[in-house]
């Protein structure tokens, strides 16, 4: 079974990839947030330039 | 998510079904529950940080639900309830469900020590072994008091929220864990009264098959009473007020009122209006935990804002 470049599976399989691709972008933010609000609690832009609250 | 079963066009499993692995009305249970703990208790929380508690308390008792399925697959394929479940639907192999709820034990535990503390962290380690080997693997199958151990599992999450705040437990967390483990076997039990033929053709040892129906009616009343105190109890503590104990002891009197016409009824009178009163008492066993929890959400909410103070 040859799989070209558009091949009737990755139809059929779409909703699962789109699921999962969202729910690891999802897991990506959480984990930014989280760190965020731990290290610098909840100020993003001191989080992004990287000075740490004292 | 095998190779093999890239040709299985007909049953291929979309995203939903490995979402339906979680038991996501279980999940929503967990999660209000795992809420109302975690808002109860005396120490405030960063709002990103509750949230991300709360959902990965929530991905455990859904990691421990694929866990269930995985294992339970062969009763699941016999009861009419679960057949639609994707295991025996043909949708996920049980090899998969199995992955995915080690894989996901393991990211929620992980990522619940990370973003509150270890101990919660443990708690929900320990809650997640306790249902998936303790209570599926080895009572289930084995005692007619399953339900009442298997209550206990899920009457950890607000246990947990409570943990995931304060980094510990208290007289408070523990009647909330009470409430939902006293709960348990009444609301199952009068399920389990209309519904006999699913747990027998199974042969999972209910109650009703192993000591009768008589003895079920009267375990149901009994743990209702100790139910009862339990729950008006709790208004004593820092999680009542006049809210809690209003709604908590309404709601008592009704519930102690059903579970003792089920006690008092025979089998004729039930199977003559199918069992009606079974049926109501199960329904409203679901407003019950709802609305006590509830109760003690809005006494939360009114301490945070100064309204009792």
């Amino acid at each position: 079974m040859s799989i070209g470049r558009q091949h009737e599976i990755h139809k059929r399989r779409f909703s699962r990839n789109m699921g999962l691709g969202l729910v690891l972008a999802a897991f990506v933010v959480l984990v930014f947030g989280l760190t965020v609000v731990k290290v610098t609690d909840g100020n993003v832009s001191q989080a992004i330039s990287g000075s740490v609250a004292k | 998510m095998s190779d093999t079963s890239a040709d299985n066009i007909v049953n291929e499993a979309q995203f939903g079904d490995y979402f339906a692995l979680l038991k996501p009305r279980v999940m929503t249970l967990v999660v209000f529950t795992a809420f109302v703990g975690l808002l109860a208790a005396p120490v405030s929380v960063h709002p990103f940080v509750g949230f991300t508690a709360i959902l990965f308390i929530a991905l455990g008792g859904g990691a421990s639900g694929a866990l269930n399925m995985w294992y339970d697959a062969d009763i699941d394929a016999i009861m009419r309830r679960t057949q639609k479940r994707p295991i025996p639907a043909g949708k996920v192999t049980a090899d998969e469900a199995k992955a995915l709820g080690i894989a996901l034990s393991g990211v929620s535990v992980l990522m619940l020590g990370l973003a509150a503390n270890w101990f919660a962290a443990a708690f929900l380690a320990f809650t997640i072994f306790f249902y998936v080997v303790i209570y599926t693997m080895w009572l289930k199958r084995w005692t007619p008091q399953n339900i009442v151990i298997g209550g206990a599992a899920g009457a950890f999450p607000p246990m947990i929220g409570w943990a995931a705040a304060t980094g510990g437990v208290s007289i408070e967390s523990v009647l909330m864990f009470a409430l939902i483990f006293l709960w348990t076997p009444p609301h199952f039990w009068a399920l389990a009264l209309f519904m006999r033929n699913d747990y027998d053709n199974a042969k999972v040892p209910m109650l009703t098959v192993t000591h009768g129906r008589r003895a079920t009616r009267a375990h149901i009343f009994w743990y209702t009473v100790v139910l009862a105190i339990f729950a008006m109890a709790a208004g004593f503590t820092s999680l009542g007020g006049p809210v809690y104990l209003s709604v908590a002891a309404i709601l008592n009197v009704q519930f102690l009122i059903g579970a003792f016409r089920i006690w008092r009824r025979d089998e004729d009178a039930s199977e003559a209006d199918n069992f009606a009163e079974e049926r109501k008492f199960f329904k409203m066993s679901l407003a019950y935990l709802f609305l006590h929890f509830g109760a003690i959400l809005v006494e939360a909410g009114l301490d945070r804002f100064g309204v009792w103070a």
